[in-house]
């Protein structure tokens, strides 16, 4: 909301300087948010001398000017009549954007070039004279720019207005809250209307055929108006907050709507057949063309104007055609309503049609406020349009809307706040923003806000009243009182932090993506058709399509950031991301959120450097993040398995493992496909891995127990044997584990070798057993018989061999 | 028997002290102490001495064998530390094998960093669901369908009733609704709003606070609320509380912090004021309290929230927030 200030003057003294008048506004809720002077495009603009004037070469009519600006000469190509050598008159620069909009350039006239313009009064927005150059008092110093040598300057606030303050969307509701913040009296505008004997019943009616739409329908008449421009200050007016003259009546609405607040429409009475209103409901699918002359399929819920035949207007929220004002429009309906504010911002909504009125209504306007337009606005038509009143009004107004009447507990006032005022300063709080107030008991105060605060509903609303003329700033600073019990931690934060923390330590960076997705990446990853992860959450209004539905996968969005950096000569990549994904169970019900650890390595394991060669990071690289993050988890027997060939979608088959823990499925590790790798633009190896966050809690410990460290030595054997290639080596420890010898302590593979001479089909294992007793130290005796059985164990159940 | 075992240890000592290198001291040490070492015959001749003297010289002839060990091992250990390793010096300036720790995401970071000050305060930390019904996310917050206030935040939906939540906000509600005041949560979170441009991001992050209990106060939330600016930035960070609205809060206020960058003299991040908007706050509307069934003359609260990526964007001097989304490499390796 744009107000200038010398409009505000009208109304409300204003001494305060403009920095600290912005500032109190923006401390009692009404944000200022930038300051600027109407005639800032004045700077542009200098007093010029006509020192020479010369036919134009090619044409009669116009004349090229040598004008003197001062601190230099320019040439003007101008065409108006009053030029006179040695007169002063106003040059605007190329630069200059006039208050109609216009940007002036440098052009070339007729083969001249003109340096900029020689103003009228009507192109520097200072009248309505486009006759002749603007004529400049021969006293002013040449040179000087016109702002200043004129004096001009009108500052403009541009206010945010949050959505309850309604009441402010005027000049005369910022005036009101300028008089409260400075303890002056707000002058509103005196109305004095004509007694005329005719009366309006004669000439016209209103029917309210929706009230439940329109609870409040007013107008009044004129006749014998001749439309034309208004007069300048007017039309200034309207400039200055941003609205375009169009004629004298509409004009008059307009200021009206900025000056009060209430939108107003002004009917041709002479196009409304049978010269009467009729408000009610569109039928549905009927057709309307509003003023700005598009078509619109209305439903059954939008309120119409119509007259005895038509609709003419879409209530409250734009005129029609077919009923405006036109150059030969003599009598003038002029109407002044109360339109349900839920009923306007449907409509707004459905149409997608948004004005300064369903503006104002949607948020609701004074109910109150309906006769007092309509007054103001017939004055001014009177005085401007040489109109002639006709007596009386129309208000259908069948159900009065009720006042509020809020009774406020001062003690709970101030223990909202924190404050410790008397129910007298609440009491003159409350008076200076207009509300009325009337003493109860001790503690109470009976309040009924003014109508136009159609927010202020409960006590807790005065309370803010009182409290934002109080000043926030000046409500004593205190602390609650906080428990000093502990709190229980909460496990699903420290898993995820835990593992977080784990992850930075193993060299790898976190990255945040977004948590929609493109719908393509399903196809991209290898989703089958009829894969549960096809149940997008498709979003109805993405702002593109690479955001058009929740990610059902942490992968796509990891590989676009793999590719991402790749273009950027980034190769060697680390990364992790902890997030949800989504996967829909029905459009009316809530998703299935779930969080997902998911960890990508591609490029080098390490190097190149002075102390070992490049080398590139495969599976084992990342299977032992796994390892190492479960392991710092103090998680157990996590057990990795191949992955079947046909659940693998964008991972390579035989070289993608599942991993388990107490048979549950927990996640999974491999090699991304070469397909998905080119699906996402990626043109190097990536290896994955993802972990369902949900699945490790049950596997956290409750506590950390420590155990005794052992007090005896340990011993240690060495074994190899050879089995078939297709065995899987895990399955070698996992036998000497399950024979659950007492005295193993530990198993540990170190090696694996394949080849020359060992037969083809063949693989042979070495690993080592630590034999440890918690109560003695053992004799070799006794671990070789131990180590005896288990090696015989391990040569039936695999069919294994010894070296020779 | 030959010379006195007291003039063998002088002589040994004398040798041992002119000896300077690994070499010498070894053959010092085997021509003293060695199979056929001085200290060694003197040892084995001692049967040759009478009887009643026997005792006092093996003793004290062990005990020199013994101080001339330690002192042997001594040098040998003061000579060797003093030695380059084959080879020659090592290059110290060659890069070390350690590997190089990863980042965690700023956003990350400074979500922490929020909620260890408010943890710290007394808070606990609750998270919800990213996609929301539109009861939870608005009409629960007295933001009921066709009210200007949903004007405030651009909507992305699911379905008419299903929405991306558009603020952390719901979590209030589905707390309220679980337990029963006291109430002291903080919730960090994901939300989404249909809009993208320098400053905004279809998805950020916020982290929303909650405070029911009897007798809390306007001046609590200020209090509360200073502490954390004070803590997060530091106590010349100025505050100022001005009246705004959000159908959840009455009264309501936005908080500005003095601008970080200028300190309040007007710059280009604080658009000349001077003032940064932080946080928005207020006190519960009571509305909420009669949705989740809690008693409004008997408890009040506050609440407020603020966004993540804003204040990780002051501490860390970003002017992008798209940053934030883009993941980099060289953007996050640098926190």
């Amino acid at each position: 909301m744009k107000v200038s200030l010398s409009w505000l003057k009208e109304y409300v003294p204003i001494e305060m300087e403009v920095q600290r008048l912005a500032d109190a506004l923006t401390m009692v809720g009404l944000e200022v948010s930038s300051i600027s002077d109407r005639y800032d495009y004045m700077d542009s603009v200098f007093v010029g001398k006509l020192n020479q004037i010369d036919h134009h070469p090619n044409t009669n009519k116009l004349k090229i000017c040598h004008v003197d600006i001062g601190h230099r000469m320019v040439s003007t190509v101008c065409g108006a009549p009053n030029l006179e050598k040695d007169m002063l008159a106003p040059v605007a620069l190329s630069g200059t954007t006039f208050p109609d909009g216009l940007l002036l350039e440098n052009t070339v006239v007729r083969g001249i070039t003109s340096e900029g313009m020689i103003c009228s009064e009507k192109e520097l927005g200072l009248g309505t004279d486009q006759s002749g150059v603007l004529v400049l008092n021969p006293q002013l110093p040449v040179g000087e720019k016109l702002g200043k040598a004129l004096a001009l300057s009108d500052i403009v606030f541009d206010i945010d207005l949050t959505p309850n303050r309604s009441d402010c969307l005027c000049i005369l509701g910022i005036a009101r809250e300028i008089a409260a913040i400075q303890k002056t009296k707000l002058a509103y505008p005196v109305i004095h209307l004509p007694e005329t004997e005719n009366h309006i019943s004669k000439f016209t009616s209103v029917e309210i055929e929706a009230p439940d739409h329109c609870p409040r329908y007013a107008a009044r008449l004129l006749y014998d108006v001749s439309v034309a421009p208004s007069p300048f200050w007017l039309q200034d007016r309207l400039i200055s907050v941003g609205l375009r003259p169009i004629n004298n009546i509409v004009d008059v609405t307009n200021f009206v709507l900025m000056e009060t607040g209430q939108p107003l429409h002004a009917f041709d009475l002479d196009r409304l057949a049978e010269n009467r209103i009729v408000v009610r409901l569109a039928k549905k699918g009927e057709i309307f063309t509003a003023l700005d002359q598009k078509d619109r399929i209305l439903s059954s819920d939008t309120l119409m104007i119509c007259d005895g035949e038509k609709a003419v207007a879409i209530g409250g929220v734009m005129g029609g055609l077919n009923s405006e004002i036109e150059t030969n429009t003599t009598r003038v309906l002029i109407e002044s309503a109360y339109f349900s504010p839920l009923s306007i911002r449907r409509t707004s909504k459905k149409l997608n049609l948004a004005t300064e009125a369903s503006y104002r209504f949607e948020r609701g306007v004074d109910p109150e406020g309906t006769i007092k337009a309509l007054d103001r606005a017939a004055q001014l038509m009177i005085q401007i349009s040489d109109g002639k009143l006709i007596g009386g009004i129309v208000d259908e107004y069948p159900t009065t809307i009720p006042k509020k009447r809020i009774v406020l507990n001062t003690k709970q006032t101030n223990r909202l706040l924190g404050t410790n005022l008397n129910r007298d300063k609440m009491n003159n709080f409350l008076r200076s923003i207009e509300f009325s107030v009337e003493t109860v008991d001790e503690d109470n105060l009976a309040v009924v806000p003014p109508d136009f605060r159609v927010d202020i509903k409960r006590p807790e609303d005065a309370m803010e009243e009182i409290a934002r003329l109080a000043g926030y700033n000046n409500i004593p600073t205190t602390f609650p009182l906080m428990p000093t019990d502990g709190r229980q931690q909460n496990r699903h934060l420290y898993l995820r932090n835990r593992i977080k923390r784990l992850m930075i330590g193993f060299g790898f960076s976190e990255v945040i993506n977004y948590s929609f997705d493109d719908r393509e990446s399903c196809a991209y990853l290898g989703f089958g058709p009829k894969d549960p992860r096809r149940n997008l959450v498709d979003i109805l209004n993405p702002l593109t399509e690479e955001q058009s539905a929740m990610r059902a996968s942490l992968i796509p969005g990891l590989l676009r950031t793999v590719q991402g950096n790749i273009s950027q000569q980034v190769k060697n990549l680390k990364l992790f991301e902890v997030g949800k994904i989504f996967t829909s169970v029905g459009r009316e019900s809530l998703p299935n959120e779930k969080e997902i650890v998911a960890i990508l390595w591609t490029g080098t394991r390490s190097g190149p450097a002075w102390h070992s060669k490049e080398t590139p990071c495969d599976f084992f690289d990342i299977k032992g993040v796994i390892e190492g993050l479960f392991k710092g988890l103090n998680f157990k027997d996590t057990v990795f398995t191949h992955m079947p060939d046909n659940d693998c979608d964008y991972t390579r088959p035989g070289e993608t493992a599942q991993f388990l823990n107490n048979n549950e499925l927990i996640g999974m590790v491999g090699m991304v496909a070469p397909s998905v790798l080119q699906n996402f633009g990626v043109n190097q190896t990536v290896y994955i891995a993802e972990i369902n966050l949900d699945s490790l809690f049950p596997l956290l410990p409750e506590t950390k127990q420590s155990t005794p460290i052992p007090k005896y030595p340990a011993v240690y054997r060495d074994f190899t044997i050879i089995i078939d290639k297709e065995v899987a080596s895990g399955k070698i420890l996992t036998c000497v584990e399950d024979a659950r010898e007492k005295l193993v302590e530990s198993t540990f593979l170190f090696d694996v070798f394949e080849g020359n001479p060992i037969p083809e089909d063949k693989k042979s294992i070495s690993f080592r057993i630590t034999y440890r007793s918690t109560s003695r130290t053992l004799a070799d005796e006794e671990v070789n018989q131990i180590h005896q059985k288990i090696s015989g164990r391990l040569l039936k159940s695999f069919d294994a061999t010894l070296p020779v | 028997m030959g010379k006195p075992i007291e003039q063998i240890k002088n002589e040994a000592l004398k040798a041992l002290d002119a000896a300077s290198d690994v070499e010498g001291i070894k053959a010092l040490s085997s021509h003293y102490l060695g199979r056929k070492g001085l200290v060694t015959h003197f040892l084995r001749n001692i049967s040759a001495l009478p009887l009643e003297k026997r005792s006092a010289v093996g003793k004290k002839a062990n005990e020199i064998k013994k101080e001339l060990d330690k002192a042997f091992q001594a040098a040998l250990i003061q000579l060797q530390t003093r030695v380059y390793p084959a080879g020659g010096r090592i290059d110290v300036s060659l890069p070390g094998r350690t590997a190089t720790p990863g980042s965690l995401h700023p956003i990350t970071q400074i979500n922490e960093e929020i909620c260890d000050i408010f943890t710290g305060l007394g808070f606990d930390i609750a998270e919800g669901p990213e996609v929301e019904t539109d009861f939870y996310n608005f009409e629960a917050l007295n933001i009921p369908k066709d009210h200007p206030a949903r004007d405030m935040q651009d909507t992305f939906y699911v379905s008419d009733n299903i929405v991306l939540r558009t603020h952390t906000s719901p979590v209030q509600i589905r707390t309220m609704e679980n337990q029963p005041p006291p109430v002291r949560v903080i919730v960090p979170g994901k939300v989404f709003r249909r809009d993208s441009d320098l400053t905004h991001t279809p998805m950020f992050h916020q982290v929303e606070g909650l405070l029911v209990d009897e007798n809390v106060s306007f001046g609590d939330l200020k209090g509360t609320l200073t502490t954390f600016v004070h803590q997060m930035f530091d106590d010349r960070t100025s505050l100022r509380f001005r009246p705004s609205f959000f159908p959840f809060t009455e009264p309501s206020a936005e908080v500005d912090i003095l601008c970080v960058m200028c300190r309040g003299k007007g710059c280009r991040v604080c658009s000349q004021t001077g003032w940064l908007e932080v946080l928005g706050s207020g006190m519960v509307h009571p509305a909420l309290f009669e949705q989740v069934e809690y008693d409004p003359d008997r408890y009040t609260g506050f609440a407020f929230g603020m966004g993540v990526e804003r204040i990780a964007m002051l501490k860390y001097g970003i002017d992008d927030i798209r940053k934030f989304f883009e993941n980099d490499f060289r953007f996050l390796a640098q926190f």
